[in-house]
């Protein structure tokens, strides 16, 4: 029975493939012939990177959990193990935790650069919507990621943000002793978080990177002027402001990639630590039951969010505000407005309240990290009004406001 | 090479300030590249700690492949039962140490890490007479301290002064802070230079022993880094070679 030759034309091992597999239909549509808008700048360097580091965390996670005990007696000296007794074993266990900042740090970028061009605007409001949930299974990987070297932050770090499911009325209490498998903090706890480390969460992770990616190249990428470059097509239906992705963004992305390694690896082989903000100085004694260290503060990258927690007086109202925060970014797509995407033709208004957003973001995050005093307080109060202002009242400013007419094609 | 090192090693100082509060009464920052000091630390931490302290992470034989001690003086370091292979444990059983003194002596390994190395400095360096104390020692670093002062012998027994209000730096070395002061009331063995020497030699050991493998990791990252410094260019050419046809 002859099968339909593939559309390609491809011959060969290769047409062998197609006739049986979409290889190079899958390599067209979303490599050789994705047209992307030919004036992406730097902020556009960081969605490759993400995938860079999401790659080297799941590769050095496989070689670390070949040598962690998930065990909680066990758990803290196997990482010393790591450390001092496995071959290139510190230079993996490093890896990895700098890769977990350094995961938040691009992705923090990238979210941002979103928010400039107005990446979430329609039709891209699925691509931010998976990209969101993207960031939310980042942070539930990053904790329960922190909790396995099972030092004195891990522990207690565990302990406080598990505690916050008991401000739940009614069942919160259960659900603690539930979700920890004891009364506190133990090996039950461990054990589950490793299960949800290495294996549930990254599938979840994976799984919705390809979604964001295929929502992506289903309405194509948008670009520092926001403007559609579908409007304009040359004779055979390719954007005139268009590139391949391969080779234009493949060389660039590898040049990007290069010098992202430098910053990386100079921070992986000579500062890991990065004076306590990276590894928390705590976590390098063994977790304690009985000893609460004096200042439970979690890594940078959920500081923010924890100050918030800490500005509100109640106890479930900051639990509230805390999820809130992350929550209302799901919301973005409908709170903008403007007849424009880009902040390149926005109004002054928006400038100046993504100016404030982003401010009230790094404060809060500082905050976050410093033990609280009455200034403190206040001040993280302040900054999570202007935080959620900035969002709530998104509709009204964006609407109002006078926006500059956008060109018709790219600029360069 | 050293001056990079040097340079981030600041960064990174700056930076522990910054997010640790650090805390420590005195400045000090651990050589570990000084082998015959760690030696010295090695050995007077056998003589003077290791009784009650473990260092349980660190090995015999890492310990001396790192720092250039041939394993035939090994032996001087080692318990006559230990291998060269086995870690640094203490014979001093736990549970009846936790009754003599309070607590268990802890662990030694990761102290310098998650302390600080001018913090265990600091602590070895500010024992002095308190007659409320069993031990009839008490701690500036660690006020309530349940160790005795080990190192009395050498340092001597200091007696503490009044502390001096921030601002009126009461000390020579005037780096700002007021610091506590001292003054020796039972002579020890050693001068107050000697004991420094001896403490800053602890003190390099320590930090040794809490990172091993920090030593291979900058050799390992000069070699990477290196690498990129070349990578970077030709990035950045491949990339101009391929856009001189974007218009």
């Amino acid at each position: 029975m002859p099968i339909v030759a593939n559309p390609h034309k491809t011959t060969g091992f290769l047409g062998w493939i197609d006739d049986r597999f979409p290889l190079t239909k899958m390599w067209k549509d979303h490599v050789a012939e994705y047209y992307a808008p030919k004036n992406f700048n730097f902020w556009y360097y960081f969605g490759s990177l993400a995938m860079l580091v999401l790659v080297n965390q799941l590769i050095t996670g496989i070689w670390l959990a070949m040598h962690y005990k998930p065990d909680a007696a066990q758990a803290f000296g196997s990482v010393e193990y790591i450390m001092r007794d496995v071959p290139w074993g510190n230079v993996l266990r490093y890896l990895h935790s700098t890769g977990a900042s350094a995961f938040f740090i691009v992705v923090y970028l990238h979210m941002y650069r979103g928010l400039l061009y107005g990446s979430y605007r329609k039709p891209r409001e699925l691509i931010w919507i998976f990209g969101c949930l993207i960031y939310l299974a980042l942070m539930a990987e990053a904790f329960a990621g922190y909790v396995l070297p099972w030092g004195q932050m891990s522990y207690w770090g565990a302990q406080v943000i598990i505690s916050l499911f008991g401000a739940i009325p009614v069942v919160g209490e259960d659900l603690v002793i539930w979700i920890q498998g004891d009364y506190v903090p133990s090996d039950a706890t461990l054990n589950r978080l490793f299960a949800l480390h290495v294996v549930a969460i990254p599938f979840v992770l994976v799984g919705l990177v390809i979604a964001h990616l295929m929502a992506l190249h289903e309405v194509g990428s948008n670009n520092p002027d926001g403007i559609d470059i579908k409007k304009n097509k040359d004779e055979n239906g390719v954007p005139l402001d268009g590139i391949p992705f391969h080779p234009y963004y493949t060389v660039k992305d590898l040049f990007g990639v290069s010098v992202f390694l430098a910053i990386f690896l100079t921070v992986v082989f000579f500062l890991p630590e990065v004076g306590g903000l990276f590894l928390e100085k705590p976590n390098f004694t063994e977790a304690n039951p009985s000893v609460t260290p004096e200042h439970i503060a979690p890594v940078w990258y959920f500081t923010p969010f924890y100050a918030m927690l800490r500005a509100v007086p109640s106890k479930l109202g900051g639990v509230i505000v805390m999820f809130g925060a992350v929550a209302i970014l799901f919301a973005l797509p409908w709170l903008d407005r403007s007849p424009v995407r880009s902040i390149r033709y926005k109004g002054p208004i928006f400038k100046f309240a993504v100016l404030m957003f982003s401010i009230s973001f790094v404060v809060l995050g500082w905050l976050g990290l410093e033990a609280p005093s009455e200034g403190k307080t206040l001040a993280a109060r302040i900054f999570t009004i202007i935080y959620f202002a900035f969002f709530i009242l998104m509709p009204f400013y964006t609407r109002m406001e006078p926006t500059k007419p956008e060109p018709a094609r790219v600029t360069e | 090479m050293k001056q990079l090192i040097t340079a981030l090693t600041l960064l990174g100082a700056s930076a522990s300030v910054y997010a640790a509060g650090g805390g420590a009464l005195y400045d000090f920052t651990a050589d570990t590249g000084n082998e015959a000091s760690v030696q010295r630390g090695a050995r007077n931490f056998m003589n003077y700690c290791s009784g009650c302290h473990s260092v349980k992470y660190l090995r015999y034989n890492r310990l001396a492949r790192d720092n250039d001690i041939p394993e035939s003086q090994l032996g001087a370091l080692m318990f006559t039962s230990d291998k060269p292979g086995d870690t640094i444990v203490t014979a001093m059983p736990a549970e009846q140490a936790a009754k003599w003194f309070g607590q268990a002596p802890p662990d030694l390994s990761l102290t310098t890490r998650a302390r600080g190395e001018d913090w265990v400095y600091s602590f070895l360096k500010t024992f002095y007479l308190d007659s409320s104390k069993a031990t009839g020692v008490n701690n500036k670093q660690l006020p309530g301290a349940s160790m005795p002062h080990v190192l009395g012998g050498l340092q001597g027994y200091q007696v503490l002064h009044k502390e001096t209000a921030p601002g009126e730096s009461a000390d020579a070395h005037g780096d700002g802070h007021a610091g506590p002061s001292f003054e020796l009331a039972v002579e020890g063995s050693m001068d107050e230079k000697a004991y420094d020497d001896f403490v800053s030699d602890l003190v390099n050991f320590l930090a040794y022993a809490a990172e091993p493998g920090k030593k291979e990791m900058h050799d390992r990252g000069f070699w990477v880094l290196l690498y990129l410094l070349f990578l970077i260019p030709l990035t950045y050419l491949i990339k101009l070679e391929f856009w001189k046809d974007v218009h």
